[in-house]
């Protein structure tokens, strides 16, 4: 059984924000409008942080990507009272919209804030209304959406691979963040297989986990910058 | 409501002690005046009104509310801690004085009994309204569904549906038990459709001494088995918060903090009751001042503790000096919440340490006063709790401000209407102090209850 986990390294990444715009087209993550986003209703599933250090002039900005953390000791799993958020045996936290009643205790209970409500029906921008990938479902209004590290990506693959006979390569799976990070901050992979990349790159000794104290054990590590 | 008896109509100081008591406190049920349709019809009307602002927020979808990333609870769930606090107040006084079996409570239990379980039916729409899909709240109920899924038992959320629904059950037992009685007297008194209503309410009452005794060991067991039941509640809503990782959340002292809040805020909410009953039912003979004095001193101890709790958990995390905790207790202390934050404090503390502390402001008015302050203080403690610590959670990228809008403003507020209406239509259909205790007291050959004086500053406790 695999272990899924992503490593983003701080080095590499120039905030472009194209892992965001991946995101939405590849998730069907709806846009809200300027107006509702500058009210806090915007879902990004990953995020660019944006950290200024130092006192102007000498000012240096830091950009650290944030996804959902896929934590294996996660917060928002036992305090749902549907079990909408739960543990997949691939070491995925899950979330069924199915499920899901709209307590947002999950969110609360979620350190990094990487879980979004739907606060309306799902709604496009035209033309947007008219590339929404028909292998994730849309979410109705009420419910708490978030990363899955693109499940309906690692399904498929695991799939095929099934049918052929034959082991997942390192790398054949990539979440729309990572296949469109232009600089490869972003490497996602099996953290079972010591010989991936992910694993290597995650055994880094740059390599740490967001708010690692809390010990909610993420599967995605950072590479702290050196630079 | 059909026309008063002749008995009632008359001046009844010159009856004989139990006639009096039965015809002063059937008076409320028996007359009806334009004041009574008017009070229902306003306050009916806000209800109506924050109904209205339910469906919308349901059609319209819940953005409408002030919620956002990544404060995502808000007004509802300050509400339902609040309402469920409030609920505290039957448990204590009713079944802690009963067992005590302390003289002075005769007059006040039922009116605090009906408290817990009107604002315990209060509170608990809160959950649900605060859904995102609220039409799916049946998920939480344990049931053998198609989907084979049973609520996930490791949430304190489905606590909560155990402790709400396990003490709402107990507290209208509780309250339903000691009103055997008294619908039989309403029954012995009226005709028509009411004798009928209440013949059943009444369920074949005699008044013989097996029931009497079957009557008294039901409420004795009630009595005991209610209070752990109330502990546990607002445990396990306190549970809600210091079972998630959130800075200023995760508290040991959050349980039994909670719990002494929410007696604080039932025994200030008992006191407005009992001034408003009395001013308005005129029932100046049966409420007397030192009720409201032996209440108050209640009040000021419960003030005392709470004082010592946010205390202790203030210098705990002051000293523990953990940089997330630190965020939210400057925001609380000093930055935006500060306004807020000191209000709760002059509101919960020194308003009624000064008040109920100080004899000479220990009357009614003195009581109301604290009272309000109370209940205010107490309401903008819960929202403390809530929203500064979600609102600055870890990640200084992810902070929010969550400013509430009109719907959650107009549903929070209604529930305060709820409460009045309730409480108007109990008072019209059931006499709000229970007469055969009253009557119970009566016979004690002393006076019923002293006035407090400087023999008997408790008033006189039968024990």
């Amino acid at each position: 059984m695999p272990k899924w986990g992503m490593t983003a390294d701080l080095d590499r990444c120039n905030g472009c924000g194209a892992c965001v715009t991946a995101c939405h087209a590849e998730n069907n993550i709806s846009t809200v409008g300027a107006e509702q986003a500058a009210r806090g209703r915007a879902k990004h599933w990953i995020r660019v942080e944006r950290y200024w250090e130092g006192d102007f002039p000498d000012v240096r900005l830091k950009f650290r990507p944030v996804m959902c953390q896929q934590c294996d000791n996660a917060p928002c799993e036992p305090v749902c009272p549907t079990y909408a958020s739960h543990h997949t045996a691939d070491g995925l936290n899950a979330q069924v919209y199915n499920r899901c009643i709209g307590t947002r205790y999950c969110a609360n209970a979620c350190p990094y804030n990487v879980r979004f409500f739907d606060f309306f029906n799902p709604s496009w921008d035209k033309p947007l209304h008219l590339q929404l990938n028909p292998d994730v479902s849309l979410r109705e209004v009420g419910v708490m959406e978030k990363c899955t590290f693109c499940v309906q990506r690692i399904k498929a693959v695991t799939i095929q691979a099934k049918a052929d006979d034959r082991p997942i390569a390192d790398g054949e799976i990539q979440p729309a963040c990572a296949q469109a990070c232009p600089a490869r901050a972003l490497v996602f992979g099996d953290l079972e297989d010591p010989e991936s990349a992910v694993s290597r790159l995650s055994k880094s000794s740059r390599g740490s986990k967001l708010l690692e104290d809390l010990g909610t054990r993420p599967s995605v590590t950072y590479l702290d910058r050196q630079s | 409501m059909d026309s008063t008896t002749p008995q009632v109509a008359h001046s009844t100081s010159g009856l004989p002690p139990d006639q009096r008591i039965t015809s002063d406190l059937l008076r409320p049920l028996m007359q009806t005046s334009w004041r009574f349709y008017l009070l229902v019809a306003v306050f009916g009307g806000i209800v109506l009104t924050a109904l209205v602002a339910w469906m919308s927020q349901i059609t319209r979808g819940f953005g409408i509310t002030g919620i956002r990333w990544p404060v995502y609870w808000g007004f509802y769930v300050t509400s339902f801690v609040f309402w469920i606090g409030i609920s505290h107040a039957g448990t204590l006084i009713s079944a802690i004085l009963r067992l005590v079996n302390a003289g002075w409570r005769r007059p006040v239990t039922r009116c605090a009994e009906v408290i817990t379980v009107f604002a315990l039916m209060i509170g608990a729409m809160f959950p649900i309204i605060h859904l995102g899909r609220p039409w799916l709240a049946f998920w939480l109920f344990p049931y053998p569904s198609e989907r084979m899924i049973w609520p996930n038992f490791r949430s304190p959320l489905v606590w909560d549906f155990f402790a709400i629904n396990t003490y709402l059950t107990g507290s209208v037992l509780f309250l339903f038990l000691p009103m055997i009685p008294d619908f039989a007297v309403v029954r012995d008194k009226s005709t028509g459709v009411r004798q009928r209503i209440y013949r059943v309410l009444a369920l074949g009452w005699r008044g013989t001494p097996k029931q009497w005794h079957r009557l008294e060991t039901a409420m004795q067991i009630m009595a005991i088995a209610i209070i752990p039941v109330a502990v546990s509640v607002h445990t396990i809503v306190s549970f809600d918060f210091s079972m998630a990782p959130v800075p200023m959340w995760q508290s040991t002292i959050f349980g039994p903090y909670f719990v002494a809040g929410a007696i604080f805020s039932g025994i200030a909410a008992l006191l407005i009751a009992m001034a408003v009953l009395r001013r308005f039912l005129h029932l100046e003979h049966y409420l007397h001042p030192v009720h409201f004095e032996n209440l108050g001193k209640l009040l000021l101890m419960m003030a005392l503790l709470w004082g010592y709790f946010v205390f202790n958990e203030r210098l705990v995390t002051y000293y523990g000096n953990k940089p997330a905790e630190m965020a939210v207790f400057w925001r609380t202390q000093r930055e935006s919440f500060a306004p807020l934050y000191w209000t709760m404090v002059i509101c919960n503390f020194a308003l009624p340490l000064v008040l109920m502390g100080i004899r000479r402001f220990r009357t009614i008015t003195g009581c109301v006063i604290a009272s309000c302050g109370v209940v205010i203080g107490m309401w903008l403690e819960r929202f403390l709790i809530i929203v500064p610590s979600l609102g600055h959670k870890y990640l200084p990228y992810s902070y929010g401000i969550y400013r509430p809008q009109p719907v959650e403003i107009l549903i929070a507020g209604a529930t305060f209407a709820a409460m009045t209406l309730l409480y108007v239509l109990f008072a019209k259909f059931v006499p709000i102090i229970s007469i055969w205790e009253l009557k119970a007291g009566e016979h004690v050959p002393a006076t019923l209850i002293p006035p407090a004086t400087e023999e008997h500053p408790l008033g006189e406790l039968h024990l």
